[in-house]
Protein backbone atom coordinates (compact mmCIF):
# COMPACT_ATOMS: atom_id res chain seq x y z
CA UNK A 1 0.00 0.00 0.00
CA UNK A 2 1.33 3.35 -1.28
CA UNK A 3 1.44 6.82 0.85
CA UNK A 4 -1.49 7.85 -1.58
CA UNK A 5 -3.49 4.69 -0.82
CA UNK A 6 -3.04 5.25 3.25
CA UNK A 7 -3.96 8.71 3.02
CA UNK A 8 -7.37 8.06 1.46
CA UNK A 9 -8.25 5.17 3.75
CA UNK A 10 -6.87 7.21 6.59
CA UNK A 11 -9.08 10.26 5.51
CA UNK A 12 -12.20 8.06 4.75
CA UNK A 13 -12.29 6.78 8.29
CA UNK A 14 -11.42 9.30 10.30
CA UNK A 15 -14.01 11.73 8.49
CA UNK A 16 -16.56 9.20 9.13
CA UNK A 17 -19.26 10.11 11.73
CA UNK A 18 -19.35 8.12 15.03
CA UNK A 19 -21.82 6.72 16.53
CA UNK A 20 -24.71 7.79 19.11
CA UNK A 21 -22.28 7.27 21.69
CA UNK A 22 -19.38 8.64 20.34
CA UNK A 23 -17.47 5.02 19.06
CA UNK A 24 -16.23 4.61 15.61
CA UNK A 25 -18.53 2.77 13.05
CA UNK A 26 -18.14 -1.14 12.68
CA UNK A 27 -18.68 -0.40 9.25
CA UNK A 28 -17.18 1.80 6.30
CA UNK A 29 -19.61 3.46 3.72
CA UNK A 30 -19.47 0.76 1.37
CA UNK A 31 -20.38 -1.91 4.41
CA UNK A 32 -17.06 -3.52 4.83
CA UNK A 33 -16.00 -4.35 8.42
CA UNK A 34 -14.19 -1.20 10.12
CA UNK A 35 -12.12 -3.94 11.80
CA UNK A 36 -10.82 -5.54 8.83
CA UNK A 37 -9.95 -2.55 6.82
CA UNK A 38 -8.32 -0.90 10.11
CA UNK A 39 -6.34 -4.25 10.35
CA UNK A 40 -5.37 -4.23 6.80
CA UNK A 41 -2.75 -1.00 7.29
CA UNK A 42 -2.63 -0.20 10.81
CA UNK A 43 -0.59 -2.21 13.40
CA UNK A 44 -2.38 -3.46 16.40
CA UNK A 45 -0.03 -3.28 19.69
CA UNK A 46 -0.74 -4.82 23.26
CA UNK A 47 -3.57 -2.66 24.58
CA UNK A 48 -4.85 -1.88 21.34
CA UNK A 49 -6.60 -3.19 18.39
CA UNK A 50 -5.82 -1.85 14.93
CA UNK A 51 -9.66 -0.50 15.00
CA UNK A 52 -9.19 1.25 18.49
CA UNK A 53 -5.59 3.32 17.35
CA UNK A 54 -7.92 4.38 14.51
CA UNK A 55 -10.60 5.52 16.38
CA UNK A 56 -8.31 7.47 18.76
CA UNK A 57 -7.97 9.99 15.17
CA UNK A 58 -11.52 9.35 14.19
CA UNK A 59 -13.07 10.51 17.84
CA UNK A 60 -10.59 13.68 17.27
CA UNK A 61 -11.64 14.63 14.12
CA UNK A 62 -15.13 14.92 15.15
CA UNK A 63 -14.56 16.10 18.48
CA UNK A 64 -12.58 19.20 16.82
CA UNK A 65 -14.92 20.18 14.05
CA UNK A 66 -17.59 20.18 15.95
CA UNK A 67 -16.24 22.03 19.20
CA UNK A 68 -15.07 24.53 16.31
CA UNK A 69 -18.89 25.06 14.78
CA UNK A 70 -20.31 25.05 18.36
CA UNK A 71 -17.72 28.08 18.88
CA UNK A 72 -18.63 30.08 15.84
CA UNK A 73 -22.38 29.01 16.00
CA UNK A 74 -23.94 29.85 19.38
CA UNK A 75 -26.66 31.97 18.38
CA UNK A 76 -27.68 28.92 15.82
CA UNK A 77 -27.56 26.67 18.24
CA UNK A 78 -29.83 28.11 20.93
CA UNK A 79 -32.43 28.81 17.94
CA UNK A 80 -32.31 25.35 16.96
CA UNK A 81 -31.42 23.64 20.40
CA UNK A 82 -28.37 21.67 21.12
CA UNK A 83 -29.23 18.19 19.28
CA UNK A 84 -30.81 19.40 15.85
CA UNK A 85 -27.58 21.32 16.06
CA UNK A 86 -25.18 19.05 16.74
CA UNK A 87 -27.06 16.73 13.86
CA UNK A 88 -27.33 19.50 11.38
CA UNK A 89 -23.71 20.04 12.22
CA UNK A 90 -22.65 16.69 11.30
CA UNK A 91 -24.59 16.85 8.17
CA UNK A 92 -22.91 19.34 6.83
CA UNK A 93 -19.10 18.42 7.82
CA UNK A 94 -20.47 14.92 5.64
CA UNK A 95 -21.17 17.53 2.69
CA UNK A 96 -19.16 20.19 3.10
CA UNK A 97 -15.68 18.88 4.85
CA UNK A 98 -13.39 21.79 5.55
CA UNK A 99 -11.48 22.63 2.37
CA UNK A 100 -9.16 25.51 4.29
CA UNK A 101 -5.73 24.86 5.99
CA UNK A 102 -7.59 27.28 8.52
CA UNK A 103 -10.50 26.58 11.18
CA UNK A 104 -11.94 29.80 11.00
CA UNK A 105 -12.98 29.08 7.51
CA UNK A 106 -15.02 25.98 8.82
CA UNK A 107 -18.61 27.59 8.98
CA UNK A 108 -18.30 29.76 5.51
CA UNK A 109 -20.06 27.23 2.99
CA UNK A 110 -22.87 26.97 6.38
CA UNK A 111 -25.24 29.50 5.19
CA UNK A 112 -25.14 28.49 1.52
CA UNK A 113 -25.85 24.69 2.51
CA UNK A 114 -28.58 25.08 4.83
CA UNK A 115 -30.57 26.89 2.25
CA UNK A 116 -30.87 23.66 0.22
CA UNK A 117 -31.54 21.86 3.80
CA UNK A 118 -33.96 23.95 5.36
CA UNK A 119 -35.06 20.37 7.07
CA UNK A 120 -32.39 21.38 9.89
CA UNK A 121 -34.31 24.16 10.61
CA UNK A 122 -37.80 23.97 10.93
CA UNK A 123 -39.96 25.43 11.88
CA UNK A 124 -37.96 28.97 12.58
CA UNK A 125 -35.81 28.30 9.02
CA UNK A 126 -35.94 32.55 8.16
CA UNK A 127 -34.70 33.28 11.95
CA UNK A 128 -32.18 30.42 11.81
CA UNK A 129 -30.72 31.78 8.12
CA UNK A 130 -30.82 35.32 9.39
CA UNK A 131 -28.36 33.97 12.35
CA UNK A 132 -26.28 32.02 10.92
CA UNK A 133 -25.63 34.95 8.14
CA UNK A 134 -24.92 37.86 11.13
CA UNK A 135 -22.59 35.21 12.87
CA UNK A 136 -20.55 34.70 9.95
CA UNK A 137 -20.59 38.12 9.16
CA UNK A 138 -19.12 38.61 12.50
CA UNK A 139 -16.45 36.66 12.00
CA UNK A 140 -15.11 38.11 8.84
CA UNK A 141 -15.38 41.42 10.48
CA UNK A 142 -13.71 40.47 13.14
CA UNK A 143 -10.41 39.49 11.16
CA UNK A 144 -10.98 41.21 8.13
CA UNK A 145 -8.40 43.83 6.59
CA UNK A 146 -8.65 47.28 7.06
CA UNK A 147 -6.97 50.40 5.56
CA UNK A 148 -6.40 53.51 6.72
CA UNK A 149 -9.88 55.25 7.37
CA UNK A 150 -10.85 58.81 5.58
CA UNK A 151 -10.68 60.96 8.79
CA UNK A 152 -12.84 63.96 9.13
CA UNK A 153 -11.91 66.90 7.26
CA UNK A 154 -10.87 64.72 4.48
CA UNK A 155 -11.81 66.17 1.07
CA UNK A 156 -11.97 64.41 -2.65
CA UNK A 157 -10.27 67.60 -4.00
CA UNK A 158 -10.70 66.97 -7.86
CA UNK A 159 -13.81 64.75 -8.22
CA UNK A 160 -17.21 66.81 -8.11
CA UNK A 161 -19.17 63.40 -7.96
CA UNK A 162 -16.69 61.25 -5.75
CA UNK A 163 -16.84 56.88 -5.09
CA UNK A 164 -16.60 56.16 -1.58
CA UNK A 165 -15.11 53.59 -0.29
CA UNK A 166 -16.45 51.45 2.80
CA UNK A 167 -13.58 49.48 4.88
CA UNK A 168 -13.19 45.84 3.57
CA UNK A 169 -13.63 44.28 7.16
CA UNK A 170 -17.42 46.49 7.16
CA UNK A 171 -20.25 43.40 6.49
CA UNK A 172 -23.89 45.13 5.71
CA UNK A 173 -26.77 42.72 6.14
CA UNK A 174 -30.70 42.72 6.22
CA UNK A 175 -32.77 40.41 8.03
CA UNK A 176 -36.17 39.61 8.32
CA UNK A 177 -36.09 39.31 12.52
CA UNK A 178 -33.79 41.53 15.41
CA UNK A 179 -31.17 38.38 15.40
CA UNK A 180 -28.59 40.90 16.55
CA UNK A 181 -30.57 41.33 20.22
CA UNK A 182 -31.63 38.09 20.10
CA UNK A 183 -27.64 37.05 19.81
CA UNK A 184 -26.80 39.86 22.33
CA UNK A 185 -29.10 38.11 24.57
CA UNK A 186 -28.46 34.79 24.44
CA UNK A 187 -24.49 35.43 24.57
CA UNK A 188 -25.76 36.96 28.11
CA UNK A 189 -27.23 34.07 29.13
CA UNK A 190 -24.29 31.83 28.26
CA UNK A 191 -22.06 34.03 29.67
CA UNK A 192 -24.29 34.66 33.13
CA UNK A 193 -24.40 30.66 33.19
CA UNK A 194 -20.48 29.94 32.19
CA UNK A 195 -20.04 28.24 35.90
CA UNK A 196 -23.59 27.20 36.26
CA UNK A 197 -25.16 23.82 37.67
CA UNK A 198 -26.93 21.39 35.75
CA UNK A 199 -30.42 23.39 37.09
CA UNK A 200 -29.14 26.85 36.03
CA UNK A 201 -28.29 25.12 32.63
CA UNK A 202 -31.64 24.16 32.19
CA UNK A 203 -32.47 27.89 33.26
CA UNK A 204 -30.81 29.09 30.49
CA UNK A 205 -32.14 26.77 28.10
CA UNK A 206 -35.74 27.54 28.54
CA UNK A 207 -34.22 31.44 28.28
CA UNK A 208 -33.00 30.68 25.01
CA UNK A 209 -36.45 29.14 23.86
CA UNK A 210 -38.63 31.87 25.13
CA UNK A 211 -36.26 34.57 23.77
CA UNK A 212 -36.82 32.39 20.51
CA UNK A 213 -40.23 31.86 20.50
CA UNK A 214 -40.89 35.97 20.98
CA UNK A 215 -39.02 36.36 17.54
CA UNK A 216 -41.48 38.35 15.21
CA UNK A 217 -40.54 39.06 12.15
CA UNK A 218 -39.22 42.62 11.33
CA UNK A 219 -37.05 44.59 8.61
CA UNK A 220 -33.71 45.25 10.25
CA UNK A 221 -30.58 46.55 8.54
CA UNK A 222 -27.34 45.97 10.55
CA UNK A 223 -23.80 47.01 10.02
CA UNK A 224 -21.08 44.70 11.69
CA UNK A 225 -18.25 47.03 12.20
CA UNK A 226 -15.11 47.30 13.92
CA UNK A 227 -14.02 49.32 16.53
CA UNK A 228 -10.43 48.57 18.70
CA UNK A 229 -10.46 45.48 17.94
CA UNK A 230 -13.99 44.73 19.17
CA UNK A 231 -17.24 43.68 17.09
CA UNK A 232 -20.19 45.24 17.07
CA UNK A 233 -23.66 45.86 15.61
CA UNK A 234 -24.99 49.07 14.47
CA UNK A 235 -28.73 48.77 12.82
CA UNK A 236 -29.21 51.43 10.28
CA UNK A 237 -31.86 52.90 8.57
CA UNK A 238 -33.04 51.38 5.48
CA UNK A 239 -32.05 54.41 3.05
CA UNK A 240 -28.85 54.48 4.58
CA UNK A 241 -28.44 50.45 4.24
CA UNK A 242 -29.45 51.36 0.61
CA UNK A 243 -26.69 54.44 0.35
CA UNK A 244 -23.89 51.87 1.93
CA UNK A 245 -24.65 48.88 0.03
CA UNK A 246 -24.69 51.57 -3.51
CA UNK A 247 -21.27 53.17 -2.29
CA UNK A 248 -19.85 49.38 -1.79
CA UNK A 249 -20.48 48.62 -5.30
CA UNK A 250 -18.70 51.50 -6.50
CA UNK A 251 -21.54 53.95 -7.51
CA UNK A 252 -20.54 57.31 -6.94
CA UNK A 253 -22.15 59.89 -4.40
CA UNK A 254 -24.64 61.25 -6.19
CA UNK A 255 -26.19 57.65 -7.52
CA UNK A 256 -25.94 56.64 -4.23
CA UNK A 257 -28.24 59.10 -2.86
CA UNK A 258 -30.24 58.52 -5.58
CA UNK A 259 -30.55 54.92 -4.95
CA UNK A 260 -31.09 55.64 -1.20
CA UNK A 261 -33.91 57.85 -1.70
CA UNK A 262 -35.56 56.46 -4.88
CA UNK A 263 -39.14 57.00 -4.27
CA UNK A 264 -39.04 59.05 -1.61
CA UNK A 265 -40.68 62.59 -1.41
CA UNK A 266 -38.21 64.44 0.37
CA UNK A 267 -36.54 67.83 0.62
CA UNK A 268 -33.73 68.66 -0.50
CA UNK A 269 -32.32 70.59 2.41
CA UNK A 270 -33.49 67.87 4.82
CA UNK A 271 -31.99 65.16 2.09
CA UNK A 272 -28.81 66.76 2.47
CA UNK A 273 -28.77 67.33 6.33
CA UNK A 274 -29.70 63.35 6.13
CA UNK A 275 -26.63 62.81 4.29
CA UNK A 276 -24.50 64.58 5.90
CA UNK A 277 -25.39 63.05 9.31
CA UNK A 278 -24.56 59.52 8.34
CA UNK A 279 -21.15 61.16 6.85
CA UNK A 280 -20.07 62.69 9.83
CA UNK A 281 -21.23 59.79 12.25
CA UNK A 282 -19.53 56.69 9.68
CA UNK A 283 -16.83 58.83 9.84
CA UNK A 284 -16.08 58.87 13.23
CA UNK A 285 -16.79 55.06 13.06
CA UNK A 286 -13.59 55.00 10.43
CA UNK A 287 -16.02 53.28 7.81
CA UNK A 288 -14.40 55.10 5.03
CA UNK A 289 -11.00 54.93 3.36
CA UNK A 290 -9.71 56.31 0.92
CA UNK A 291 -10.93 55.56 -2.69
CA UNK A 292 -9.26 53.10 -5.23
CA UNK A 293 -9.03 55.90 -7.86
CA UNK A 294 -5.92 56.93 -9.08
CA UNK A 295 -6.69 59.76 -11.19
CA UNK A 296 -8.49 62.06 -9.03
CA UNK A 297 -6.24 64.12 -6.26
CA UNK A 298 -6.86 62.56 -2.79
CA UNK A 299 -6.13 65.86 -0.26
CA UNK A 300 -6.33 65.22 3.64
CA UNK A 301 -7.24 67.94 6.11
CA UNK A 302 -3.65 67.56 7.01
CA UNK A 303 -2.64 68.31 3.24
CA UNK A 304 -0.65 65.02 2.23
CA UNK A 305 -1.82 64.04 -0.92
CA UNK A 306 -1.91 60.59 -2.47
CA UNK B 1 28.44 30.72 18.98
CA UNK B 2 25.52 28.09 17.38
CA UNK B 3 25.76 24.99 18.31
CA UNK B 4 25.12 23.23 15.34
CA UNK B 5 24.79 24.64 11.75
CA UNK B 6 20.91 24.92 12.06
CA UNK B 7 21.03 25.90 15.39
CA UNK B 8 22.13 29.51 14.65
CA UNK B 9 19.81 30.66 18.01
CA UNK B 10 21.49 29.26 20.77
CA UNK B 11 21.10 33.03 22.46
CA UNK B 12 16.97 32.52 22.24
CA UNK B 13 16.87 30.80 25.49
CA UNK B 14 13.27 29.68 26.54
CA UNK B 15 9.85 30.86 25.37
CA UNK B 16 6.64 30.23 25.51
CA UNK B 17 3.61 30.45 23.35
CA UNK B 18 1.79 33.13 22.63
CA UNK B 19 -2.35 32.49 23.40
CA UNK B 20 -5.02 34.36 23.42
CA UNK B 21 -5.91 34.43 27.43
CA UNK B 22 -2.44 35.65 27.97
CA UNK B 23 -2.67 39.04 25.10
CA UNK B 24 -4.06 41.07 28.18
CA UNK B 25 -1.58 40.44 30.83
CA UNK B 26 1.40 40.58 28.26
CA UNK B 27 0.38 43.80 26.47
CA UNK B 28 -0.08 45.78 29.89
CA UNK B 29 2.61 44.21 32.02
CA UNK B 30 5.16 43.89 29.61
CA UNK B 31 6.94 40.98 31.13
CA UNK B 32 10.60 39.69 30.53
CA UNK B 33 10.52 36.15 27.89
CA UNK B 34 12.83 35.15 25.85
CA UNK B 35 10.61 34.39 22.60
CA UNK B 36 7.20 33.60 21.78
CA UNK B 37 6.24 31.36 19.17
CA UNK B 38 2.96 31.95 17.80
CA UNK B 39 0.63 29.22 15.99
CA UNK B 40 1.34 30.77 11.88
CA UNK B 41 -2.27 29.98 11.12
CA UNK B 42 -3.87 32.32 13.50
CA UNK B 43 -2.47 35.22 12.10
CA UNK B 44 -2.75 34.63 8.41
CA UNK B 45 -5.90 36.74 8.38
CA UNK B 46 -6.00 40.22 6.48
CA UNK B 47 -6.48 42.25 9.67
CA UNK B 48 -8.38 42.90 13.03
CA UNK B 49 -7.20 41.75 16.62
CA UNK B 50 -4.59 39.07 15.85
CA UNK B 51 -2.50 41.13 13.88
CA UNK B 52 -2.96 44.06 16.38
CA UNK B 53 -1.81 42.27 19.09
CA UNK B 54 1.13 40.80 16.83
CA UNK B 55 2.09 43.86 15.40
CA UNK B 56 2.53 45.04 19.45
CA UNK B 57 4.35 41.60 20.37
CA UNK B 58 6.62 42.60 17.70
CA UNK B 59 7.92 45.75 18.78
CA UNK B 60 9.05 44.36 22.02
CA UNK B 61 9.49 40.72 21.89
CA UNK B 62 11.04 38.03 19.10
CA UNK B 63 8.63 36.09 17.60
CA UNK B 64 9.12 32.33 15.76
CA UNK B 65 6.43 30.73 13.34
CA UNK B 66 4.82 27.11 14.26
CA UNK B 67 2.56 26.17 11.70
CA UNK B 68 -0.33 23.45 12.26
CA UNK B 69 -1.07 23.15 8.80
CA UNK B 70 1.29 22.42 6.12
CA UNK B 71 1.38 18.99 5.96
CA UNK B 72 4.48 18.15 4.39
CA UNK B 73 3.39 14.72 4.50
CA UNK B 74 0.06 15.19 2.64
CA UNK B 75 0.57 13.53 -0.81
CA UNK B 76 -0.69 16.95 -2.70
CA UNK B 77 1.32 20.01 -3.44
CA UNK B 78 1.69 23.21 -0.87
CA UNK B 79 -2.00 25.05 -1.20
CA UNK B 80 -0.74 27.88 -2.92
CA UNK B 81 -3.02 30.21 -0.81
CA UNK B 82 -1.62 29.10 2.20
CA UNK B 83 2.08 29.63 1.30
CA UNK B 84 1.24 33.12 -0.27
CA UNK B 85 -0.51 34.09 3.02
CA UNK B 86 2.23 32.24 5.54
CA UNK B 87 5.32 34.29 3.42
CA UNK B 88 3.11 37.65 4.13
CA UNK B 89 3.16 36.56 7.65
CA UNK B 90 6.91 35.75 7.68
CA UNK B 91 7.23 39.30 6.43
CA UNK B 92 5.78 40.95 8.75
CA UNK B 93 7.37 38.86 12.06
CA UNK B 94 11.12 38.49 10.35
CA UNK B 95 10.69 35.00 12.42
CA UNK B 96 14.31 33.39 11.96
CA UNK B 97 13.12 30.42 11.56
CA UNK B 98 9.81 28.45 10.74
CA UNK B 99 8.54 25.28 12.06
CA UNK B 100 5.98 22.63 11.17
CA UNK B 101 4.84 19.34 11.33
CA UNK B 102 6.10 15.62 9.87
CA UNK B 103 2.55 14.78 9.25
CA UNK B 104 -0.28 14.38 6.61
CA UNK B 105 -3.49 15.98 7.20
CA UNK B 106 -4.91 16.53 3.89
CA UNK B 107 -5.84 14.78 0.87
CA UNK B 108 -6.95 16.22 -2.47
CA UNK B 109 -7.61 20.03 -0.71
CA UNK B 110 -10.34 17.69 2.55
CA UNK B 111 -8.71 18.86 5.30
CA UNK B 112 -8.74 17.14 8.99
CA UNK B 113 -7.47 19.81 11.18
CA UNK B 114 -5.15 16.97 12.70
CA UNK B 115 -1.55 15.98 12.73
CA UNK B 116 -1.66 12.64 11.22
CA UNK B 117 1.26 9.94 11.46
CA UNK B 118 3.23 9.35 8.96
CA UNK B 119 4.23 5.66 7.17
CA UNK B 120 7.62 5.42 7.82
CA UNK B 121 8.40 4.62 3.75
CA UNK B 122 11.12 5.74 1.82
CA UNK B 123 8.73 6.72 -0.44
CA UNK B 124 6.82 8.93 1.84
CA UNK B 125 10.20 10.47 2.85
CA UNK B 126 11.37 11.31 -0.78
CA UNK B 127 8.06 12.89 -1.11
CA UNK B 128 7.74 14.99 2.48
CA UNK B 129 11.31 15.93 1.77
CA UNK B 130 10.54 17.42 -1.82
CA UNK B 131 7.79 19.20 -0.50
CA UNK B 132 9.47 20.66 2.57
CA UNK B 133 12.31 21.60 0.02
CA UNK B 134 9.72 23.38 -2.17
CA UNK B 135 8.21 25.25 0.89
CA UNK B 136 11.20 26.52 1.56
CA UNK B 137 12.86 27.75 -1.40
CA UNK B 138 9.35 30.04 -1.68
CA UNK B 139 9.48 31.05 1.70
CA UNK B 140 12.96 31.85 1.32
CA UNK B 141 13.16 30.98 5.05
CA UNK B 142 15.07 28.06 7.23
CA UNK B 143 12.63 25.51 8.01
CA UNK B 144 12.48 22.98 10.64
CA UNK B 145 10.03 19.97 10.79
CA UNK B 146 8.58 18.52 14.46
CA UNK B 147 8.36 15.01 15.63
CA UNK B 148 4.60 14.52 16.31
CA UNK B 149 2.69 12.11 18.80
CA UNK B 150 1.02 9.09 17.57
CA UNK B 151 -1.17 6.73 17.98
CA UNK B 152 -1.05 4.34 15.37
CA UNK B 153 1.40 2.56 13.31
CA UNK B 154 1.27 1.40 9.78
CA UNK B 155 2.57 -2.29 8.46
CA UNK B 156 4.29 -0.76 5.65
CA UNK B 157 6.65 0.98 7.54
CA UNK B 158 10.20 0.03 7.05
CA UNK B 159 11.80 2.09 9.44
CA UNK B 160 11.92 3.54 12.80
CA UNK B 161 10.28 6.71 13.14
CA UNK B 162 13.47 8.73 14.25
CA UNK B 163 15.29 6.64 11.32
CA UNK B 164 12.18 8.43 8.61
CA UNK B 165 12.81 11.75 10.54
CA UNK B 166 16.75 11.07 9.85
CA UNK B 167 16.21 10.72 6.50
CA UNK B 168 13.76 12.98 5.60
CA UNK B 169 15.67 16.27 7.23
CA UNK B 170 18.84 14.42 5.91
CA UNK B 171 17.11 14.35 2.09
CA UNK B 172 15.74 17.58 2.46
CA UNK B 173 18.48 19.41 4.16
CA UNK B 174 16.39 21.00 7.06
CA UNK B 175 16.63 21.69 10.57
CA UNK B 176 14.39 19.09 13.25
CA UNK B 177 12.10 20.98 16.39
CA UNK B 178 12.80 18.00 18.39
CA UNK B 179 9.46 17.90 20.81
CA UNK B 180 11.08 15.07 23.25
CA UNK B 181 7.36 15.17 24.82
CA UNK B 182 5.82 14.13 21.39
CA UNK B 183 9.01 11.56 21.86
CA UNK B 184 7.89 10.58 25.45
CA UNK B 185 3.72 9.96 23.98
CA UNK B 186 4.85 8.30 21.06
CA UNK B 187 7.34 5.86 23.35
CA UNK B 188 4.50 5.08 25.72
CA UNK B 189 2.31 4.66 22.88
CA UNK B 190 4.56 2.18 21.00
CA UNK B 191 6.16 0.61 23.12
CA UNK B 192 9.84 1.76 22.01
CA UNK B 193 12.92 3.31 24.48
CA UNK B 194 12.77 6.99 23.99
CA UNK B 195 15.86 7.72 25.17
CA UNK B 196 17.20 5.63 21.95
CA UNK B 197 15.16 8.05 19.76
CA UNK B 198 17.17 11.34 21.41
CA UNK B 199 20.23 9.25 20.88
CA UNK B 200 19.76 8.69 17.30
CA UNK B 201 18.41 12.12 15.94
CA UNK B 202 21.05 13.92 14.16
CA UNK B 203 21.86 16.52 16.87
CA UNK B 204 23.27 19.21 14.66
CA UNK B 205 20.26 19.24 12.96
CA UNK B 206 18.28 20.45 15.89
CA UNK B 207 16.96 24.03 15.60
CA UNK B 208 14.57 23.97 18.31
CA UNK B 209 13.01 21.94 21.13
CA UNK B 210 9.63 21.60 22.46
CA UNK B 211 8.52 20.60 25.70
CA UNK B 212 4.93 20.10 27.11
CA UNK B 213 2.52 18.27 29.02
CA UNK B 214 0.24 15.18 27.99
CA UNK B 215 -2.95 13.40 29.54
CA UNK B 216 -2.71 9.49 30.24
CA UNK B 217 -5.70 7.63 29.47
CA UNK B 218 -5.95 3.46 30.38
CA UNK B 219 -4.42 2.50 27.12
CA UNK B 220 -2.98 5.24 25.51
CA UNK B 221 -1.33 8.85 26.15
CA UNK B 222 -2.77 11.30 24.42
CA UNK B 223 -0.81 14.76 23.48
CA UNK B 224 -2.89 17.32 25.28
CA UNK B 225 -0.68 20.22 26.06
CA UNK B 226 -2.48 21.00 29.72
CA UNK B 227 -0.46 19.50 32.02
CA UNK B 228 3.08 20.85 33.21
CA UNK B 229 5.85 18.66 31.87
CA UNK B 230 6.55 15.07 33.72
CA UNK B 231 10.26 14.24 34.68
CA UNK B 232 10.74 11.61 32.11
CA UNK B 233 10.05 14.47 30.03
CA UNK B 234 12.75 16.38 31.29
CA UNK B 235 15.29 13.72 31.22
CA UNK B 236 14.78 13.80 27.73
CA UNK B 237 15.15 17.14 27.26
CA UNK B 238 18.41 16.94 29.53
CA UNK B 239 19.90 14.74 26.46
CA UNK B 240 18.49 16.64 23.88
CA UNK B 241 20.86 19.48 25.20
CA UNK B 242 23.54 17.20 26.38
CA UNK B 243 23.64 15.83 22.50
CA UNK B 244 22.41 19.45 20.69
CA UNK B 245 23.87 22.12 22.72
CA UNK B 246 21.87 25.04 23.90
CA UNK B 247 18.91 24.84 21.96
CA UNK B 248 16.21 27.19 21.46
CA UNK B 249 13.48 26.01 23.61
CA UNK B 250 9.54 26.36 24.20
CA UNK B 251 6.96 25.56 26.57
CA UNK B 252 3.67 24.64 24.74
CA UNK B 253 0.52 24.76 26.97
CA UNK B 254 -2.77 24.76 24.60
CA UNK B 255 -5.37 24.10 26.53
CA UNK B 256 -6.72 24.43 30.16
CA UNK B 257 -4.27 27.20 29.83
CA UNK B 258 -3.12 28.61 33.48
CA UNK B 259 -1.79 32.21 34.13
CA UNK B 260 0.84 34.01 32.68
CA UNK B 261 3.12 33.61 35.32
CA UNK B 262 2.67 29.62 35.94
CA UNK B 263 3.25 28.83 32.13
CA UNK B 264 6.40 31.20 32.19
CA UNK B 265 7.68 29.68 35.33
CA UNK B 266 7.29 25.98 34.32
CA UNK B 267 9.05 26.51 30.94
CA UNK B 268 12.19 28.60 33.09
CA UNK B 269 12.97 25.28 34.52
CA UNK B 270 14.18 23.90 31.31
CA UNK B 271 17.22 27.16 32.47
CA UNK B 272 18.25 24.97 35.36
CA UNK B 273 18.99 21.93 32.82
CA UNK B 274 20.78 24.37 30.44
CA UNK B 275 23.07 25.26 33.79
CA UNK B 276 23.43 22.06 34.58
CA UNK B 277 24.66 20.79 31.10
CA UNK B 278 27.09 24.16 31.29
CA UNK B 279 28.47 22.46 35.27
CA UNK B 280 29.14 19.04 33.34
CA UNK B 281 31.04 20.12 30.51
Amino acid sequence: MNLLEIQHRMLDAVMQPLTNDEQMQPHTRDGRSMHDVAAEFIKPNDRLSSFERLEIYNRQYWFRVLASLDEDFRGLRAIIGPRRFEALCKAYLIECPSGSFTLRNLGSRLEWWLRSHPEHLQPRAGLALDMVRLEWAEIEAFDGAAESALVPGDVLASDPDPRFRLQPYLQLLSFHYAVDDLLVAIRKDDSDSEMASNAVSERRKRNHLRKVARQKPQAIFLVVHRIDDSVYFKRIESEAFKFLKALREGKSLSIAVMQAFEGRDIQENKLLATVQGWFENWSSLGWFCAPYSTDQDFISASGRQS
Amino acid sequence: MPANPFNGFTDFGVGIGLRVPHYQHILSEKPVVDWFEIISENYMVDGGRPLHVLDQILERYRVVQHGVSMYFGSHEPPNREHLKRLKALVKRTKAPWLTDHLCWGSVDGTYTHDLLPMPYTFEAARLTAQKIREVRDFLEIPIAVENVSSYAEFHVSEMTEWEFLTEVVELADCGILLDVNNIYVSSRNHNFNPHDYVNSVPAERVAQIHIAGHSKFEKYILDTHDHPVVDPVWELYARAIERAGRTATLLEWDDKIPSFEEVHNEALKANQFVADMAVTS
